[in-house]
């Protein structure tokens, strides 16, 4: 199958500066890409080359089968279109705001009216249209920025960090209309975050980038099973930490992390190491469970995150440790701040980067 | 005669329809709304690019253009004149002197500063990433330059009211360029300096009143209008 855009040895150069360097990236037809590094990696200036708002310095892209030259390059816009991370609206009505990129494409105003109350709906604004778009909460605004993008039906949706400020309620209804736009619409959709959980449940495949490389591509299981280098230099991800690595008489390794936390894992090493848990292989309970996990340990609940079908914990066990739970559980568990808790996880769920 | 008598007779000359009264303040009205647009034809641009470029000597071009907002009327009427003079002036062969046209080239020159600082500022004002976001939209050049314009609609509407009065209001380059032509170039502002020098006191108050009147009137209209659009 043709990708729907093709980036060969793309370089980007602000003045003096490279944001962007030697990229080669093949978008397929209908799969989420998501693009994970830290802030500064060229995440948003990659998005804005395949919105066609940025031309880049060197290298070649295609879009659908086509190059790109000066020729194609304002004609091309209206085939994909970007949600900036700040929310930017125009001083008009939610309507105003949502019929914009329909007008530019003189869609009749019948339709136009039509579309947008299908796009709202997908974005759980029904009802919004006549409101100031500026006077609606920051949560709603992001959420009207998306409707304006997923009513255009572009071949190629961008998201530059869709979830970054908003509250978990917004998050998981921004990310819903974007799983919904993907399943239903079939729109080809690139993402760029450097939100684990997202990086990890949303897209097909993950683009890790940092300093204006993209330095590894593949499948989260790919990615995050076997962590990299390069994601664990990241300063946003959760469950990492740096330690010191000795070998147990069991043959085992056992990483002091610090604050009398002492983690197990399977992989040999000693020294200084960097480990990574993943929030979804620790499991949490309200008492010590009798299981085969190495690594149990008592602590409190310090943050709680509602996303939508699941829950994201702080806990404290003397080092902050991040779980994920389902909704459900959540419930059931009866989890407030400050409840007492146990995780535990398997030796072999440690990777050692 | 007293203010009182003066201020029924103006009243009166106003209710009645006076046709010379009509005839004046169409003309203003014509001439200030002309100099208005011509000013924004060539302000606006020149706002567009001040507001959204960085360059050297930017502040000292935005300076000029503040500066030039006070520019004194009786000045630029004088130079004017000798511009247009049909003797020597080097644009007298048009022979445009003491004609509407030279009064609205005139007025056009004068309020085209606050169009340009106004709009400038308004277009400054504007989210830099609104061209941009009306791009990623589908929006060509030109289409993103006007979703940038919309948004700074409200200061370049000011721009567009403060140029008017300032138009409407002004008498050194009516008298310098239009001089007192009854039924050619005869303004309001012209109007009343002529009636009071013939001591026709009572036209001359009419005519205040009218000015006073549009100005207060059209700068309501204009608000209100703008307010329902909100």
């Amino acid at each position: 199958m043709t990708p729907i855009a093709e980036l060969k040895n793309v370089t980007k150069a602000f003045d003096d500066k490279t944001v962007l360097e030697d990229i080669n990236l093949k978008i397929n037809q209908g799969e989420v890409l998501a693009l994970l590094g830290p802030n500064g990696s060229g995440k948003t200036t990659l998005l804005k080359i395949l919105a066609f708002i940025e031309k880049p310095t060197k290298g070649e892209v295609c879009f659908d089968g086509k190059k790109v030259v000066n020729r194609n390059f304002e004609q091309l816009r209206l085939e994909s279109t970007m949600v900036f991370q700040k929310t930017i609206l125009f001083s008009a009505s939610v309507y105003d705001n949502v019929a914009y990129g329909l007008r530019i494409r003189r869609t009749s105003e019948n339709e136009i009216c039509e579309e947008i109350s299908r796009a709202l709906k997908l974005v759980r604004l029904e009802g919004f249209e006549k409101r100031q778009a500026k006077k609606l909460s920051s949560g709603e605004q992001q959420r009207v920025a998306l409707a304006r993008a997923l009513v255009l039906n572009t071949k190629l949706l961008l998201l530059d960090e869709p979830t970054a400020n908003l509250d978990p309620k917004n998050a998981s209804i921004v990310e819903e209309a974007i799983a919904a736009a993907n399943r239903e619409l079939k729109t080809t959709i690139v993402i760029a975050t450097h939100n684990m959980f997202q990086a990890k449940n949303l897209p097909n495949r993950i683009v890790l980038m940092n300093n204006g490389r993209a330095n590894e591509v593949g499948t989260p299981a790919e990615i995050f099973g076997k962590l990299s280098k390069t994601l664990a230099s990241f300063a946003a991800v959760e469950n990492t930490y740096r330690g010191t690595a000795k070998m147990t008489k069991e043959g085992t390794t056992s990483i002091d992390i610090g604050n009398g936390v002492q983690v197990i894992a399977t992989a040999p090493n000693t020294g200084e190491v960097s480990i990574f848990v993943s929030p979804e292989d620790i499991i949490l309970s309200k008492n010590r469970l009798e299981s085969s996990a190495r690594n149990v340990f008592k602590g409190s609940i310090i943050g709680i995150q509602d996303l939508g079908s699941v829950v994201k914990l702080r806990i404290d066990v003397g080092k902050p440790f991040t779980v994920q739970i389902t909704k459900g559980s959540f419930h059931d568990m009866r989890i407030t701040l400050n409840s007492e808790v146990y995780l535990a996880f398997k030796a072999s769920s440690v990777q050692i980067i | 005669m007293n203010i009182l008598d003066g201020l029924l007779k103006a009243l009166q000359l106003i209710f009645s329809g006076d046709p010379r009264i009509v005839e004046i303040t169409l003309r203003s009205l014509f001439v200030s709304g002309s100099a208005t647009l011509i000013a924004a034809l060539w302000g606006i641009p020149i706002a567009m690019f001040l507001g959204r470029s960085n360059f050297r000597g930017k502040f000292l071009v935005k300076t000029i253009f503040t500066s030039l907002i006070g520019i004194p009327t009786v000045a630029l009427g004088f130079f004017l004149f000798m511009i247009f003079s049909r003797e020597n002036g080097p644009l007298g062969f048009l022979g445009l002197l003491y004609t509407p046209t030279a009064i609205i080239i005139g007025e056009a020159i004068l309020v085209a500063p606050i169009v340009v600082s106004l709009a400038t500022s308004a277009i400054e004002a504007v989210d830099p990433d609104v061209a941009s976001l009306a791009k990623t939209l589908g929006a060509s050049e030109s289409q993103a330059t006007f979703a940038v314009l919309r948004e700074a609609l409200d200061g370049i509407f000011l721009a567009g009211i403060a140029s008017f009065n300032r138009a409407i209001g002004e008498l050194g380059v009516a008298v310098f360029v239009g001089g007192f032509i009854a039924h050619v170039t005869e303004l309001l502002t012209t109007g009343i300096k002529l009636e009071i020098d013939s001591n026709n006191i009572d036209v001359a108050m009419a005519l205040a009143i009218i000015l006073l009147v549009m100005v207060f009137g059209i700068n309501l209209a204009l608000n209100l209008v703008q307010r329902r659009k909100k």
